[in-house]
């Protein structure tokens, strides 16, 4: 599981260290498949990856390559099933019913149930073995606070990790962060470092001249 | 004369009533937020997490860390706030947000709506469109009426891959305004200039015409 939604918030310097590892076969749970050359672009480069489950992908050439190819496996979800396939993953809840896909083939091979006069499919909760995520600031607790959008999937993924390795880009001692404002509690978080380098790459850079 | 792209945004943000939250797709619909009307105050969502979401950031000043879910570099307005993911969905699903406006690549005359797949291309994902169509209470669709080669896109039936049933309440096309009803699309309204007869050549689902149709009132 790698948190993100598109490069925002990606824990770019565990990308880089399983790169580095070079361990093959891998199933990535992730809203998106990064970029050439940057996010889990670079696994993919590498042929670290077996297998996508995200809600939108495409803005990555070699993923084309070897999603047509037939070299990497694709699943596409609807993105808040997936959302709420982290946060089930994490609550103890194995399975939900959601209306999303009712009716597409998404819902293909899914039970279907009706609930206040509308139709629900059935969607299980993730098994990871590992959640990578990434927040702005952390303590030696484990406690998490991100920083604006960069929160997006990495709160849920965090509940969800067997083993939930935290980047933060700053790391201080318990007791320094207000326990009133921590978004994600260090119970969800096994591990913790302070990244190197952050280069927070922006995917669509859109301005308006001042006025 | 039909409407440009900019003229279906204009007619769709008169949909708009003070203290909606509202969430925009990408392409036509994210151009409605240039047309509040004057008086009336909303709260645009976006489902990568934020609440109170403000126009695109003066040069130099945009952070990483804060994108729409277009992946575009936006701004905060006063209000705002961010969530998590799941958080963001349960807003959808729970239907707390009163108006979502998609753009689709075909409807048909029951409310069904294609915008995420072409068999045959590559398929890039849904998104969060399908959690969107199958909660929202209101949905209305921003389109153009016929494709490039001019064939209908408001269809009896949908030939693409749908990413819901029987979803869409309002349509909003460079040609007209329509509702979809239990007999097919109703005619509510006429782009200026535009006649019953042209809308009725270019609609391939059933469509209802009660009396004299008005036309949009634009400013």
């Amino acid at each position: 599981m790698c948190g993100g939604f598109g490069l925002c918030g990606i824990p770019e310097n565990s990308i880089a260290a399983i790169k580095a590892e070079g361990v093959k076969d891998l199933t990535c749970i992730s809203n998106n498949a990064g970029v050439d050359g940057f996010g889990l672009g670079v696994l993919l480069e590498e042929r670290q990856v077996k297998k996508m489950i995200s809600s939108y992908v495409g803005e990555n050439e070699e993923f084309e390559r070897q999603m047509l190819s037939g070299e990497l496996q694709v699943e596409l979800i609807p993105q808040g099933t997936l959302a709420e396939r982290c946060r089930a993953a994490g609550a103890g809840i194995p399975a939900f019913f959601t209306p999303a896909g009712y009716g597409t083939e998404v819902a293909e091979g899914k039970e279907v149930r009706w609930f206040n006069n509308k139709p629900h499919i059935l969607e299980h909760a993730f098994d990871a073995s590992f959640a990578f995520v990434k927040a702005w600031k952390g303590d030696t607790a484990g406690n998490l606070i991100y920083n604006a959008t960069a929160r997006n999937f990495n709160h849920a993924m965090a509940m969800a990790g067997k083993i939930t390795v935290a980047e933060v880009e700053e790391l201080v001692p318990a007791g320094e962060l207000d326990p009133n404002e921590i978004h994600t509690p260090g119970i969800f978080v096994q591990r913790i470092y302070q990244g190197e380098v952050f280069e927070k790459r922006i995917e669509q850079r859109t301005v308006r001249k001042a006025e | 004369m039909s409407l440009d792209k900019n003229g279906i945004a204009q007619r769709i943000a008169q949909e708009l009533k003070d203290g909606y939250y509202v969430n925009l797709g990408i392409g036509i619909p994210t151009l409605v937020a240039n047309y509040i009307p004057e008086g009336i105050e909303v709260e645009f969502q976006s489902e990568n997490g934020m609440l109170g979401m403000g126009p695109f950031p003066i040069e130099g000043s945009e952070d990483p860390d804060l994108i729409n879910a277009g992946k575009q570099t936006i701004t905060a307005l006063a209000g705002a706030v961010y969530f998590d993911s799941s958080t963001s969905f349960a807003m959808i699903r729970g239907r707390h947000v009163q108006l979502t406006v998609l753009g689709a690549m075909e409807v048909s005359d029951q409310g069904d709506i294609a915008n995420w797949k072409i068999p045959g291309y590559m398929v890039k994902g849904m998104g969060g469109a399908m959690d969107l169509v199958a909660s929202a209470e209101n949905i209305i669709v921003a389109m153009m009426h016929t494709n490039k080669k001019g064939e209908s896109k408001l269809l009896r039936q949908c030939t693409l891959p749908l990413t819901g049933t029987k979803c869409v309440t309002k349509i909003v096309t460079n040609l007209a305004v329509l509702e979809v009803t239990d007999g097919g699309f109703r005619l509510l309204e006429c782009a200026p200039g535009v006649t019953v007869d042209e809308i009725k050549a270019a609609t391939e689902g059933r469509l209802i015409v009660n009396g004299d149709i008005p036309e949009m009132n634009l400013p």
